[in-house]
């Protein structure tokens, strides 16, 4: 067997969990450190995995670094896991922003060592969903993700925090309800759990327990609830809301992606008549998705609610790019989910900056903070730029290959209306974000944030970390486009 | 004879025995504690050497010793144990009785072993009556006001079931003339289908023997006394019969059922759609009636009223698959596996709480995290057990049991059972939220002894076990639920 590289970057974080928490008598120095080496590692390693992927084209829909033990015969079930161009991005993304969140953390004292063996234990889960390659491993680790959620929103967060974190689980519970019956009756159906053979089998080919349709819209519901997609998104602006700056960068950078990537996998894997046959359908909900999303983000006054309301507008762009069913859009949905985690997470990461520097969050009093916090302004507005789609950032790479993608999908009916319908979005998008970024660090200077400081050299560094990626990809997009592509073509290939 | 085949039900007689008489010549009562647990290490010996064995009919076809029963006698063993670890301290409340306590978990042990092993419908209800009777004793120890009402309760009632029960089986047996359940299955096949059908008295025979063991699995609608017994009862005896008790009345259930009606096809048709319908109501009317519950034993009380609904989804499947397909058997077993740790460790943790805090109200739980951190963190992980979420044991047996309930037509029923684990989730983490986040009504710390903490390890560890890696248990579940003689 190879080096078992995903394994490690999924279970070195629990380890770092373990450690943390049952280690007696750790200084609260010793918690952080820990913390941030049982996550550089796995960065590491995803970048290891990153450079040696096989880019050619021999491996299009190959499964690589895979590793496979049997887990319970009883069922067919397995420790299957694998990354192939789809998912290595995300491993990636996870993995940086599992520093990254360390890193951010850095200053929080409150029960420090129970923070971060939450924290670590949710980075774990989240890279688990993304590796997983069988059903049930996949739902199991869909399912940790739960629990250090509740505990991160409801102890360390703020304002209304436990009807926040309650409301979360609900959502998430109802929504995986959906998605564990989907995967029953795939399971029913199939006799296997293994999403790879399924999908190569074709679902056509089994007699099914319960129409196909049912099913796929199941699994849909389960994801739709996570990405968000319009009516199900209400449980993420609270959440963001009283979420600790850590935590939402989290959330917005990698938990969201789990929908996103569940739909492409299983949805558009397993089931892609069904897909076919209801893409114009769920392409209006992605339209509405946007602009419902951006229209409701035009009225926020609070920073962070703001932000969680446009992180909804793009995850609409996701949505869209999912099920205008082409090579390009699907490229362009996978790195908008890389890129949108990178932008929101910095701007989450800022955001939370500011509200802790000038214990203000209403819009409506901050404002001129340019002169007093004038590093944290550019980093902000290089986020706000990002997440308007401003050329040489990742946002206009993906958000231009998703709307050339499915504006040229031929496949689905009337896609080309809610196109462009959805490139209004963005007017919307630089509307917003503009706006926010005048009401917050323009206009006339206050008095009273004169005592306030400026980034100090742990966040100029995290910061510089994310910007570095944003430019990066927005440079040279291929870097990513080159694997995804590899992930993506077997979808609408098949 | 076959003395040698009951050898595990012997030994324990002999314990149980002799707790008694050692409690008449020593002051020190820790020795009995010794005992007890030296009696069922050896019982669970005896009985673990057996496993592989194969199948015997043993005492002209009373009992049997299978893989089923062993699995089962070993599952209550392993409870039996837990109890009297969990006990340790909070039998100085009942200082006088210690011995008489020890001795009766015992024999309610050894009423239990029996119940899963009894072929006929004699021994059944021998079994039956020696298990319950040492309950109602042991629910009414504590001598308050509260005990006393819910052991003559469960006393009045268990008397009633018993009766019903009683009458159930006079009716098949005047229709079949067997006591047997091969016999009877033997009997019932050789029948027409207009024969049957011109006698409804084998049919309610049928269905108050259903009503009778509903009473033992505390299944709806036989679960009047559950919320009041299980709140009087000392805490280690509610869980003892949360978990136990309603496991060797699934036992039961499943081996009367499968051996005796099991064919023709179109009668375990008609028995598993009464399961299925019974589940249903079940498990919705304990997690609703679960909702408004402030004392956190009447709360587990209509819990565990929703437990046996969703087992019962496994004892439906029986009815509705074929007499070969062992998932609904094996899937049920699990479950009682994974539903005992999972119990059994939260009420150990509510002993180790309630006892330092006199109170089983929820709201007196708050700020436990802070308190007693370990303590809450294993009553955490057993309430997300019961919930169904992973990584916990009680994910894989909800999967288990609900993907055997599909594969055999019950779809629907699947689907109630997935709304009522969402619905469930809510008053399980109402819980969880005033442990963790509520504000400590003192900062004094909740110690707990060391017997406390090693039986709620113990039942965590396997929480966890059959939560990550089942396989092994499942297996075994397996083989138990395919080497089923009668």
């Amino acid at each position: 067997m190879d080096f078992p590289y995903l394994s490690l970057i999924i279970f070195l974080p629990i380890a770092g969990a373990i450690l943390i928490a049952f280690i007696p008598d750790l200084s609260q120095r010793m918690v952080r450190w820990i913390a941030a080496v049982f996550t550089s590692v796995p960065l590491l390693l995803a970048l290891i995995m990153f450079v040696s992927f096989d880019r050619s084209s021999a491996a299009v829909g190959v499964m690589q670094f895979e590793e496979k033990v049997s887990w319970i015969a009883t069922i067919n079930a397995n420790y299957h896991l694998g990354v192939d161009g789809l998912n290595l991005p995300l491993v990636l993304l996870m993995a940086f922003l599992g520093l990254m969140v360390v890193l951010i953390s850095w200053k929080i004292d409150l029960r420090v060592r129970e923070y971060f063996a939450w924290l670590l234990l949710l980075e774990a889960s989240i890279l688990g969903v993304f590796c997983a390659l069988d059903l049930l491993l996949f739902f199991l680790f869909w399912e940790i993700e739960v629990i250090p959620m509740y505990f991160l929103i409801s102890i360390w967060g703020s304002g209304r925090k436990e009807y926040s974190a309650i409301k979360y689980v609900i959502f998430t519970l109802f929504g995986s309800a959906m998605m564990l019956t989907g995967i029953l009756s795939l399971y029913f159906t199939t006799g296997s759990l293994s999403m790879l053979d399924i999908a190569g089998a074709g679902i056509g080919s089994f007699r099914a327990v319960i129409p196909v349709a049912a099913m796929f819209f199941f699994l849909l519901g389960g994801f739709a609830v996570k990405l968000p997609v319009f009516p199900l998104h209400t449980w993420l602006p609270d959440a963001h809301t009283d979420a600790p700056t850590a935590v939402s960068v989290v959330l917005a950078g990698a938990l969201l992606k789990m929908g996103g990537y569940g739909m492409i996998r299983i949805c558009l894997g397993i089931f892609p008549e069904v897909a076919l046959r209801f893409a114009s359908l769920l392409a209006i909900f992605a339209v509405f998705t946007v602009l419902y999303g951006a229209a409701v983000t035009l009225r926020q006054t609070d920073l962070k609610r703001l932000i969680a309301y446009s992180s909804i507008s793009h995850m609409g762009y996701v949505f869209l790019g999912i099920f205008a069913l082409t090579q390009v859009s699907l490229t362009g949905a996978t790195l908008q989910m890389f890129s949108h985690g990178v932008i929101t997470g910095l701007l989450f990461a800022v955001a939370g900056l500011v509200m802790h520097n000038t214990e203000e969050r209403n819009l409506s009093k901050l404002g001129g903070l340019a002169r007093q916090m004038p590093v944290v302004a550019i980093i902000f507005s290089v986020g706000g730029l990002g997440a308007l789609g401003l050329p040489s950032t990742s946002g206009f790479a993906a958000e231009f290959l998703v709307f050339l993608g499915s504006f040229t999908s031929t496949m689905v009916v009337g896609i080309k209306v809610l196109t462009i319908l959805a490139v209004l979005g963005v007017v919307l998008t630089a509307g917003y974000i503009l706006w926010l970024v005048q009401r917050v660090f323009y206009g006339p200077v206050l008095e009273e944030f004169n005592w306030v400081s400026d980034a100090d050299i742990l966040e100029k560094v995290y910061a510089g970390c994310f910007i570095a990626v944003i430019m990066l990809v927005g440079i040279y997009p291929a870097i990513l486009t080159d694997v995804i592509k590899l992930g993506v073509l077997p979808m609408v290939g098949g | 004879m076959h003395l040698g085949l009951i050898l595990p039900e012997l030994t324990l007689l002999v314990f149980a025995i002799a707790v008694i008489l050692v409690d008449l010549v020593t002051q020190k009562k820790e020795v009995l504690v010794w005992v007890s647990l030296f009696g069922i290490v050896i019982s669970a010996g005896f009985t673990l050497g057996m496993w592989g064995w194969g199948s015997y009919a043993i005492f002209n076809n009373q009992m049997a010793v299978d893989s089923f029963a062993i699995f089962f006698k070993l599952l209550f063993l392993g409870i039996a144990a837990l109890v009297i670890l969990a006990s340790v301290d909070y039998t100085a409340k009942f200082a006088n009785f210690r011995g008489e306590y020890h001795a009766l978990v015992l024999l309610a042990a050894l009423g239990m072993m029996l119940m899963a092993a009894t072929t006929s419908l004699i021994s059944i209800y021998i079994a039956i009556e020696l298990t319950s009777i040492s309950l109602y004793i042991l629910v009414g120890l504590l001598k308050d006001a509260k005990s006393t009402e819910a052991s003559l309760k469960y006393l009045l009632l268990g008397a009633v079931a018993s009766a019903v029960m009683l009458y159930g089986m006079a009716l098949v047996f005047g229709f079949t003339g067997e006591v047997g359940l091969g016999e009877i299955a033997r009997v019932v096949q050789g029948m027409s289908l207009a024969t049957l059908l011109a006698s409804p008295a084998f049919m309610v025979g049928i269905v108050l023997m259903i009503a009778g063991f509903g009473f033992k699995m505390a299944a709806i609608p036989f679960h009047m006394w559950v919320p009041d017994v299980y709140e009087g009862a000392p805490t280690p005896i509610t869980a003892y019969l949360s978990v136990a008790s309603k496991a060797a009345g699934f036992a039961l259930v499943l081996r009367v059922f499968y051996s005796a009606f099991g064919f023709p096809d179109w009668l375990s048709l008609n028995w598993g759609i009464i399961f299925a319908v019974l589940s249903a109501i079940g498990m919705t009317v304990g997690n609703v009636a679960a909702i408004p519950q402030t004392n956190i034993k009447r709360m587990l009380g209509y819990s565990s009223v929703a437990q046996a609904g969703y087992l019962l989804v496994g004892v439906a499947t029986v009815g509705l698959s074929a007499a070969a397909d062992v998932v609904g058997r094996s899937s049920v077993l699990f479950f009682l596996a994974s539903y005992a740790l999972t119990n059994m460790g939260a009420f150990i943790a509510i002993i180790a709480i309630s006892d330092k805090l006199k109170s089983d109200q929820i709201s007196d739980y708050s700020g436990m995290g802070k308190r007693a951190p370990l303590l809450a963190l294993g009553l955490t992980l057993c309430l997300i057990s019961l919930i169904g979420m992973p990584p916990a044991a009680g994910f894989m047996a909800k999967f288990y049991i609900f993907s055997g309930a599909v594969q055999h037509g019950l779809l629907w029923l699947v689907i109630i059972a997935v709304i009522n684990s969402v619905i469930s989730a809510y008053y399980y983490l109402r819980v969880v939220k005033v442990m963790w986040l509520g504000e400590p009504a003192s900062a004094e710390k909740v110690p707990s002894s060391g017997a406390l903490k090693l039986a709620l390890a113990l039942s965590c560890f396997g929480v966890l076990l059959l939560g990550i890696l089942p396989g092994i248990v499942m297996r075994l579940a397996e083989i138990a639920a395919k080497m089923f003689g009668f």
